[in-house]
């Protein structure tokens, strides 16, 4: 560590201001900070009560985050080999690798191409090169499917931090949260690979291509192989509807019913192990990161407990109405939280400090109406199963205005002087 | 002193440039959004509206002293009016198929800010052939823009230029897919947006050196 001190400060003078290197300040700053806490220190008052700064709070984030990251290692490895119908016989260690494999490409390309964008902006702007990237570049895998193609995942990551970050200036200048802009921009330029049935799932090739060898193949055996045959169908039957919860319902019966059959009950979508993106199918990880974020005061508990709210009246709402019974319009508040990207969203997205509002009560009312917006998104419009993503980024349009209306009344109420 | 010839070649080139009715003045976006989903109509699109914009502010400067201005307006509409009908026939008689294509939109380059922009701002106090070349150039550059921007999109978008299929079968085979976005309307915002960024970061062009002069 010392010879380290040592180098940087050997070095530290070549990226001062007037300095040879002084263009790639950004990157030094950034691999120094990464060592070392930044020297400055206040000399007078007024004196932080913490010394918790961008990148540290950054990395408490990344941390409430892990276990949902890990646990959609798990769940990729168990769906793939659930659609291969042998999921008991695989160790948890192999099924976590065979997860990771498809899971860690995706998280690596979307940090490199974060990283190549932030780092060139940095450069050429002359600002230091920031950690918001850190929490974005994980947070963006966990919104996708498993079976994203790598190309979609760096196109969309470069769109989220130049198109919603850095034509803005940069972190903390953002209107938008970057990671749910370049979702929505991956799921409106390229649907195809976002929702549906088919891509929640990574299926194995193997069974696909045995599948087909044998529909192909020789008719001569024909004792051994109609058994085999049906087998692989089912197989394949399986592995292609790999449908989230809310894509379900419609037809007849009751939603519950459907789900239940569908083996999604109420324990199932907290513990996360069905179909989904990456990071979203667990919510009862999700919201123990929640409540971690919570507790060391990183995420409002305004906004979290706003978001809850609102989805638990808005669905209630619609359950007592007379509605379609057969449809999301009329899931009850639980299955609602549980399912699909929420308890993802409003822990790790809606709470994101510099797009969400910066007053109290602001606060509540945006988390209010993230809850308000998803659950009438899922319940009334058939063309979106999925509302979270949308919500949050339309709230955090309104989040501004908020607080803007919120100091107004502020200012209002106040008793002038004389 | 510069010569005659060159200051109206400078007018012209102005418009198309430095003054671009579409990425520094920021008219005649709507249209610009809407017919940039394909090559040809967006190339259509940009010599109708440059052949408008320069006879209307021809037709208006020789009748500026003529023209009260108190219902200025309402003339400057009615040459814009017709000039515009007389495209819109042309188009539907040799053109149809691309008439269609444009359906409303040549109807509403009346409506199209930058037409009555000019006149406005132009015309009404220029003679008429600096008046002509000032329409041009603006007519030439809210061209040049939808071209480049309908390039952008029927490329991503479609995977075509003017038409023609572009993508080679292996590329897609390796799971190449068209951006949906750009077939979009959002689309032509966040293309249009990208290059008035290029357009004011290239050198010579500077939002900073604008206002400082």
């Amino acid at each position: 560590m010392k010879q380290l001190k040592y180098l940087f400060e050997k070095i530290d003078p070549y990226f001062k201001p007037g300095g040879s290197m002084s263009r790639f300040f950004g990157i030094y700053q950034a691999t120094r900070t990464f060592f070392f806490l930044p020297s400055p220190v206040n000399r007078c008052a007024p004196h932080i009560r913490d010394h918790l700064d961008l990148k540290r709070f950054m990395s408490f984030v990344i941390l409430a985050l892990l276990p949902v990251t890990l646990f959609g290692m798990y769940n990729a490895g168990y769906q793939y080999y659930l659609a291969a119908s042998l999921p008991e016989q695989i160790g948890f260690f192999k099924t976590f690798t065979t997860g990771a494999l498809h899971v860690v490409p995706i998280i690596i390309v979307s940090y490199t191409v974060g990283f190549f964008w932030e780092i060139l902006f940095a450069t050429i702007r002359g600002h230091e090169v920031t950690e918001g990237l850190l929490v974005t570049g994980l947070l963006f895998p966990l919104t996708l499917p498993p079976t994203i193609p790598l190309w979609q995942v760096a196109v969309g990551m470069s769109f989220g931090i130049v198109i919603g970050k850095e034509v803005f200036g940069g972190t903390g200048r953002n209107l938008l949260n970057p990671a749910l802009t370049a979702r929505a921009f991956i799921f409106f330029s390229y649907p195809a690979s976002m929702s549906g049935n088919a891509v929640w799932r990574v299926i194995p090739e193997k069974i696909t291509e045995a599948g087909a060898s044998i529909q192909n193949g020789i008719t001569g055996i024909s004792q051994a192989i109609p058994i085999v045959k049906n087998q692989i169908d089912q197989v394949l039957v399986d592995a292609l509807s790999g449908a989230t919860p809310l894509s379900l319902g419609g037809s007849t019966g009751y939603i519950e019913a459907t789900l239940h059959q569908a083996g999604f009950d109420l324990k199932t979508l907290l513990t996360g192990l069905h179909p989904g993106s990456i990071g979203e199918t667990s919510a009862l990880l999700c919201f123990a990161g929640a409540i971690f974020l919570m507790v060391i005061r990183i995420a409002s508990y305004r906004i979290i407990i706003g978001g809850i709210a609102g989805v638990v009246i808005t669905s209630m709402i619609f359950k007592l109405l007379p509605g379609p019974q057969g449809t999301w319009f009329s899931a009850g508040p639980l299955y609602h939280l549980f399912s699909g990207g929420f308890a993802l969203g409003i822990s790790y997205m809606a709470t994101d400090p510099v797009s969400a509002p910066g007053t109290d009560a602001g606060r509540w009312i945006y988390g209010f109406l993230i809850g308000f917006f998803t659950v009438l998104i899922r319940a009334v419009n058939p063309a979106y199963v999925e509302g979270v993503m949308l919500s949050i980024l339309f709230m955090n349009v309104f989040s501004p205005l908020l607080d803007h209306i919120t100091i107004k009344i502020a200012v209002a109420k106040r008793i002038p002087n004389g | 002193m510069t010569s005659a010839k060159s200051e109206l070649w400078q007018t012209f080139t102005k418009g198309i440039w430095k003054e671009n009715p579409v990425a520094y003045q920021v008219l005649g976006i709507c249209s610009a959004l809407a017919v940039t989903v394909q090559m040809h109509t967006a190339l259509v699109m940009g010599i109708a509206l440059t052949l408008i914009t320069g006879i209307s502010n021809l037709i208006i400067s020789i009748m500026r002293s003529k023209i009260p201005s108190t219902i200025r307006i309402i003339v400057e509409l009615t040459v814009i009016a017709s000039l515009v009908i007389v495209t819109d026939q042309i188009l539907k008689a040799f053109f149809y198929d691309i008439s269609k294509q444009l359906s409303v939109f040549v109807g509403l380059i009346i409506t199209n800010c930058i037409v009555l922009g000019r006149a406005e701002a132009f015309a009404l106090a220029n003679p008429p052939l600096p008046s002509l070349m000032d329409g041009l150039g603006n007519g030439a550059g809210y061209g040049l823009i939808l071209v480049i921007v309908a390039f952008i999109r029927e490329l991503l978008g479609s995977g075509k230029i003017i038409g023609i299929p572009v993508i080679p079968q292996w590329l897609t085979d390796a799971g190449y897919s068209n951006m949906g976005l750009m077939v979009l309307a959002p689309g032509a915002f966040f293309v249009i947006g990208l290059l008035v960024w290029l357009k004011n970061s290239l050198p010579g062009a500077s939002h900073e050196e604008k206002t400082g002069q």
